[in-house]
């Protein structure tokens, strides 16, 4: 089983460097890249079948293709790879900045000659210090080689690229607040359309796309779409992916492996499936912000529709188990803090609306819920649904709590009724 | 056009507006917050949520933010859709979640948009049952009370602070549930336009501190549409008033001129009328001590005297009336009435007035400026001297980078990404004035220079544009690159507009200016000229006279009949206290005590804008109507009502005859009479009244004294009844007392009288335009091209400084405003000062004529040298006649 993203990671826990990389096949892609003209590879990147692993799932190709190109777009243009990972469960693009910065930088480098861009960021959440340095030397390798910088490998392709360490707010991680963040406005979402393609940074043309998301673009163009899509057990979406597992289950960690593998595989296979004692009752498949799976969604398919189809999200793919001995009001009440801490503060319903749900919340692990607060939670889940708040962030936060009251409604119920939450002592 | 579908019926609008905007241009209900018509859509309050169907199949449709959504044919919405009706609902019981409730003492009681879009959803009982959150509030200044915890978070407020008027010290922390809306730390709010915070905050958390201070409930108001008086720009205000004072104005919509938004000098400088040195009976001077008398024995006494004087003149005011400058010219006659302003102020003014109504250029209005791409201000420090005319410049300035925005497709009402795009980007936007000012922050290049050099600087950028035109001999390298940037971007320009005015007291920049607006006119005809003048009548008084107080300071009349006006400010008090000394009687009618009235045998009193009725003429030639907001119950009354008297015109001659015969013996002033409906106009058969119908407490005022009901007042001189009774719907616009329809109680309600919302009044926009540009004058002389200004080694020029708190006479009388008035000062370049060894704080003595003025000194490094700021209107520099060299003395 091939595992590109991963495989040349060093067991000592030290970062490949440039020359390190380079004897892997680093840069080859990047060659190969610049051979060829940039319609060419955006038709590679197009028949890859790479589709964004921030969440969105969204085509990068398609993505990439709205950027307006051609000689009579004169425009500045912006790459931006999207490093501020803070999805509750999610450590995926950490293990790939941490191990191998070298090949998210040259996935850039090919996006920037795609689209004709000159100016590239790395926003990277504060808390990741040490991919911070990685990537610190990183570039400071890619200038010294010419792989960044002016005239890139001689083949007339000019790219400056920064790494901008964030202040640390979820909200960053919403590709548009995180353009006003790097614009230094207050980071509060942009409203769709116009998307960050035709007006992103600072009003010009951008492309956002997250760390995974960009390490795979050398493989392709290196390797080949076809190559890239056998890759990958699912019809629709190529490649691997790296999936996780925390929660209490006897080897949690993270693994690349084919995308579309079923949750049954990542679970027993690799997380070796739950500790001593205990019961497997669901788990958020992709971060904090996905709806709970359970039990007997064991053997869907963890690619992008197959989560879809019974209502929940691939999202991150990082995925969050519950156990039976734990308090899933708990659970969505400890998220909900979190997200009712990060609300942007900007539309309404997330503003007021997660707050709410969050003292309700507590209320009931306190002993203090009433029927009537049931009744707000699941009124909640509709008023904070998609497309009635600005950005995702309030949507998301409803994920776990309408797919726990759904599941888990007893669990609910009996917090009112028992006056207390009794999976405390 | 589209057509759309609203819950089912067929309308037809207009393609590529945001729903909202369309839905309440179609008289519908529909929620908001965060939109404001002047400052498009964002999105971010989700009250305007309404459904969506992709067709008419779609049963189920989805719910968008009416205030996003671009309108596009055959779309169908529904506002009644149970899911949207709940979600708005929704949205509100959200929003309420940690407002305080405290709607009993509120000071947005009665008009607050929250309240009124609570009602509207339906929302009512409360289901959060937890703590609220508990903000603390912050001292803001004179002008405005801060209450946090009412807030909704709708960012209006740092949307217009921060991003209409470029305020800086205003903004949002915090994020989440604590979003925090105010000041880094408690002080007062500097911009000049802080108090549309009041209206533009759609709940109270920023209320006017001056109605604060003599707080009464908004239905218990008197109110009048009027103009504010604070400057030359006539802005459209809303004053109202209680038990006999003026308790607070409010903004006037009118789309032509002031829009939504009035600066802060017209709205808190009112707080005069309320003042202990109102003049509220007549007074006679006997044994040098002015005593109360009888009014029928001071007119008794007046007319007498003028039936035996053979000489009598008439000083008139540019801040008064039209009606009252003439009833007063027609008394004393054409030839013995004397404008009361220095006679180089008046025939600057005189000048522009030329210009305005023979020459070519369209002057447009504060309204219209606002769509203008390029803007070159020749000379003025506008946000001193006419400050709402300065916002509305700052609008301008955007219009250039906002089709950047339009080039992406982005719509023009979408203000999250129009603001992307453009960024900071302003311009092509040029300043030359003769020291910093406000508007040089968004200014493409600064000019700094003396007023002979500003206007070469405007003949060079002319002779760019037409080589035709004389060349400035000696410009300095530096005003030649200037010159040529200018004309480089006055040319590109769509529409390009040349700002200029008379506060620097030079006929070279008014004549260089219109001399610059020619040369454009003969490249691009959309080229627009607007002129700023000192007071709010200045253009109406030079409409009736050239002659001047300098002239009539030489007479020794046997009468002297002052009009509104004090007189010391206005020419070099030696020749006003001659006057004195040769008139052997004088009456002065006057609103306010002061230096003036002093010096006059009798006093009149004069009502103030606010218990007068009349018309002015703003800097554009524009007539406007004001009226008197309420009956005193002393014998304050319109100046011209007072003349009336004197003339012995009897019981049944009213405003509307005023008006009859002043257009009578002016025809050019015609238009004056359709400035506003006569006194007999009745809607139906109902007149208009002043007070809501909501009113309260009418019979129970007086009951501590009498039981019976007093007959209201009756007003002749307007359809304007003094009382609750009469017609409350939509009334022509120049007799709109209040912003109200029904289920809009806030001033938002505007948008009922407005036929596009954002748009024209129903019933036109208020205002006459006397003056049209008829384009008879060929040519401006530009022949008199002044030399380079040459510092002189003894003296130094004195310019006046403006000040939007202290230059304006009557305002300056104005608590709130008094507060806000700066240490008169007079201010040099730093190195003008070294020359002559002094420090900055220095005290220095300067001469006009024979008087000496005495401030301390502080330095401005952008003042062009061999020029010494002297501040304009201040008590210690009353009557200087600028410009004037002095000597400066630095020796104690």
């Amino acid at each position: 089983m091939e595992r590109p993203l991963t495989e040349h990671i060093k067991s000592d826990g030290t970062w490949l460097t440039l020359k390190e990389y380079e004897k892997t096949g680093g840069y080859q892609g990047l060659k190969k890249a610049l051979e060829m003209t940039p319609e060419e590879v955006l038709q590679e990147v197009k028949d890859s079948n790479l589709r964004g692993r921030g969440g969105g799932g969204f085509p990068t190709g398609l993505k990439w293709s709205f950027v307006p190109t051609g000689e009579d777009n004169t425009e500045t243009k912006y790459i931006i790879c999207n490093a501020d990972e803070m999805e509750p469960g999610t450590f995926k693009d950490r293990l790939l900045l941490e191990t191998n910065p070298h090949q998210v930088i040259e996935g850039m480098i090919i996006s920037a000659y795609t689209v004709q861009a000159n100016i590239s960021f790395i926003f990277l959440r504060w808390a990741y210090h040490r991919a911070a340095k990685a990537l610190e030397k990183a570039l400071q390798e890619a200038y010294d080689a010419g792989y960044l910088g002016k005239n890139i490998m001689k083949k007339g392709l000019d790219l400056e690229m920064q790494l901008h360490s964030s202040v640390g707010r979820y909200i960053c991680g919403e590709e548009t607040a995180l353009l006003n963040a790097l614009e230094g406005e207050r980071a509060v979402p942009r409203s769709k359309p116009p998307f960050p393609q035709v007006s992103g940074l600072f009003g010009k043309p951008t492309i956002v796309n997250n760390v995974e998301t960009f390490a795979n673009i050398p493989h392709i163009i290196h390797k080949g779409a076809q190559w890239f899509n056998d890759l990958s057990s699912s019809e629709k979406g190529g490649g691997t992916k790296l999936y996780g597992a925390s929660g209490r289950v006897k080897n949690p960690g993270i693994w690349e492996l084919p995308l579309g593998v079923t949750l049954r595989e990542i679970l027993e296979e690799h997380a070796n499936g739950m500790m001593e004692g205990l019961e497997f009752r669901g788990c958020l498949p992709g971060g904090g912000s996905t709806d709970f799976m359970t039990k007997e969604h064991l053997d869907v398919k963890m690619d992008f529709e197959g989560p879809e189809e019974i209502g929940s999200r691939l999202g991150t793919g990082t995925i969050i188990v519950l156990d039976d001995k734990t308090c899933p009001v708990g659970l969505v009440l400890s998220l909900e803090k979190f997200f009712a801490q990060e609300s942007c503060g900007w539309c309404t319903p997330c503003r007021e609306g997660l707050p709410w749900v969050e003292k309700i919340l507590r209320a009931l692990e306190d002993g203090r819920g009433i029927e009537k607060h049931l009744e707000i939670l699941s009124f909640q889940t509709r008023f904070m649904a998609p497309g009635n708040t600005y950005c995702a962030l309030a949507p998301g936060a409803m994920e776990p709590l309408q797919s726990a009251l759904k599941y888990f409604k007893e669990d609910f119920e009996a917090h009112i009724h028992n006056k207390k939450c009794s999976y405390k002592n | 056009m589209a057509t759309i579908y609203i819950d089912d019926k067929e309308y037809e609008v207009e393609e590529g507006k945001n729903l909202l905007e369309v839905c309440l241009s179609l008289g519908l209900d529909l929620e908001y917050f965060c939109w404001h018509p002047a400052m498009d859509s964002v999105g971010a309050c989700r009250q305007c949520g309404v459904i969506n169907y992709k067709d008419e199949n779609d049963t189920e449709g989805k719910l968008v933010m009416a205030c996003m959504q671009k309108v596009t044919d055959g779309m169908r919405v529904s506002i009644e859709a149970p899911w949207a009706k709940e979600f708005r609902a929704g949205i509100i019981e959200a929003l309420m979640i940690n407002h305080p409730h405290d709607c009993p003492v509120c000071d947005e009681g009665g008009e607050c948009h929250l309240q009124d879009m609570t009602i509207m959803t339906g929302h009512n009982y409360r289901r959060f049952d937890f703590n609220k959150l508990t903000l603390r509030d912050q001292y803001l200044g004179p002008f405005i009370d801060h209450e946090m915890n009412r807030c909704i978070q709708c960012y209006r407020c740092v949307r217009f602070y921060n991003d209409y008027a470029d305020g800086v010290d205003l903004s949002v922390r915090h994020i989440a549930s604590s979003v925090y809306f105010g000041r880094t730390q408690d002080g007062t709010l500097e911009n000049e336009f802080s108090g549309n915070l009041v209206e533009v905050c759609p709940t109270g958390v920023f209320t006017d501190k001056t109605l604060a201070k003599h707080y009464t409930r908004k239905w218990d108001l008197t109110s009048v549409p009027s103009i504010c008086h604070g400057c030359s720009l006539g802005c459209n205000i809303l004053v109202s008033e209680r038990y006999g004072s003026i308790r607070r104005i409010l903004d006037r919509y009118n789309e032509d001129v002031n829009g939504y938004f009035l600066c802060d000098r017209g709205r808190f400088g009112y707080e005069y009328t309320n003042s202990d040195y109102r003049v509220l009976y007549p007074f006679k001077k006997t044994g040098g001590k002015q005593e109360q008398i009888d009014k029928a024995e001071a007119l008794e006494e007046i007319k007498k005297t003028i039936n035996s004087s053979k000489h009598t003149i008439g000083i008139g005011s540019p801040r008064a009336s039209l009606e009252s400058n003439y009833m007063l010219q027609r008394l004393v006659g054409k030839e013995n009435f004397y404008a009361g302003i220095s006679e180089k102020e008046g025939k600057l003014v005189e000048r522009v007035k030329t210009i305005l109504r023979d020459g070519k250029i369209k002057t447009p209005s504060m309204g219209e400026a606002e769509h203008y791409d390029t803007v070159f201000i020749i000379g003025e420090d506008l946000t001193n001297t006419a400050p709402r005319l300065a916002l509305s410049l700052r609008q301008a300035s955007k219009v250039a980078p906002n089709k950047k925005a339009g080039a992406k497709d982005i719509p023009d009402w979408d203000n999250v990404h129009v603001r992307k795009v453009v960024q900071r980007e302003r311009g092509p936007f040029y300043v030359a004035t003769t020291h910093q000012t406000k508007l040089n922050g968004i200014a493409t290049d600064n000019i700094y220079a003396a007023p002979d050099d500003i206007a070469r600087l405007s003949y060079a950028v002319a002779h760019e544009i037409n080589n035709n035109l004389p060349v400035v001999e000696g410009l300095s390298k530096q005003l030649q690159k200037s010159a040529k940037a200018i004309a480089r971007s006055l040319q590109e320009a769509e529409k390009p507009l040349i700002v200029s005015g008379t506060s620097l007291y030079s006929e070279s920049v008014i004549d260089a200016a219109a001399s610059l607006a020619y040369a454009m006119y003969g490249k691009n005809e959309k080229t627009g000229l607007i002129y700023t003048v000192p007071e709010v009548n200045s253009m109406g008084l030079a409409m009736l006279t050239d002659n001047y107080l300098n002239e009539a300071c030489q007479e020794s009349p046997e009468l002297l009949i002052t009009l509104e006006n004090d007189l010391f400010r206005q020419v070099d008090c030696e020749k006003v206290t001659k006057l004195f000394e040769n008139s052997n009687k004088s009456v002065v009618l006057e609103s306010l005590h002061n230096a003036t009235t002093r010096e006059h045998d009798y006093v009149l009193p004069a009502g103030s804008f606010a218990e007068s009725t009349g018309t002015v003429v703003s800097n554009e030639g524009r007539a406007q109507r004001f009226y008197q907001t309420f009956k005193p119950d002393n014998e304050m009354q319109s100046s011209w009502a007072w003349i009336a008297e004197i003339e012995e015109k009897g019981e049944n001659y009213h405003f509307d005859d005023v008006v009859a015969d002043l257009i009578e013996a002016y025809p050019d002033l015609k238009l004056v009479k359709e400035t506003a409906p006569d006194a007999d106009y009745r809607k139906g058969t109902q007149k208009i009244p002043r007070q809501s119908h909501r009113f309260s407490g009418r019979t129970a005022i007086n009951t501590e004294k009498e039981v019976s009901e007093k007959k209201p007042p009756e007003d002749p001189d307007s359809p304007m009844s003094y009382t609750m009774e009469g017609f409350h719907g939509r009334t022509p616009s120049a007799l709109t007392a209040r912003n109200w329809a029904p289920r809009w109680n806030s001033v938002q309600a505007i948008n009922k009288q407005q036929i596009e919302v954002g748009g024209a009044l129903h019933d036109g926009n208020p205002g006459k335009r006397l003056l049209n540009a008829n384009g008879s004058l060929e040519n401006i002389n530009s022949e008199h091209i002044p030399e380079a200004f040459k510092p002189q080694e003894r003296k130094s020029l004195a310019l006046p400084m403006h000040y939007i708190y202290g230059s304006e006479e009557l305002s300056a009388k104005s608590p709130a405003v008094a507060e806000r008035i700066p240490e008169s000062c007079f201010i040099l370049n730093p190195e003008d000062a070294t020359d002559k060894d002094i420090a900055e704080g220095d005290q220095v003595e300067i001469d006009f004529n024979d008087n000496k003025i005495r401030l301390k000194v502080e330095f401005n490094e952008t003042l062009a040298k061999g020029i010494i700021g002297v501040p304009k209107g201040f008590e210690e520099t009353a009557g200087c006649e600028f410009p004037f060299w002095t000597e400066i003395n630095s020796k104690t």
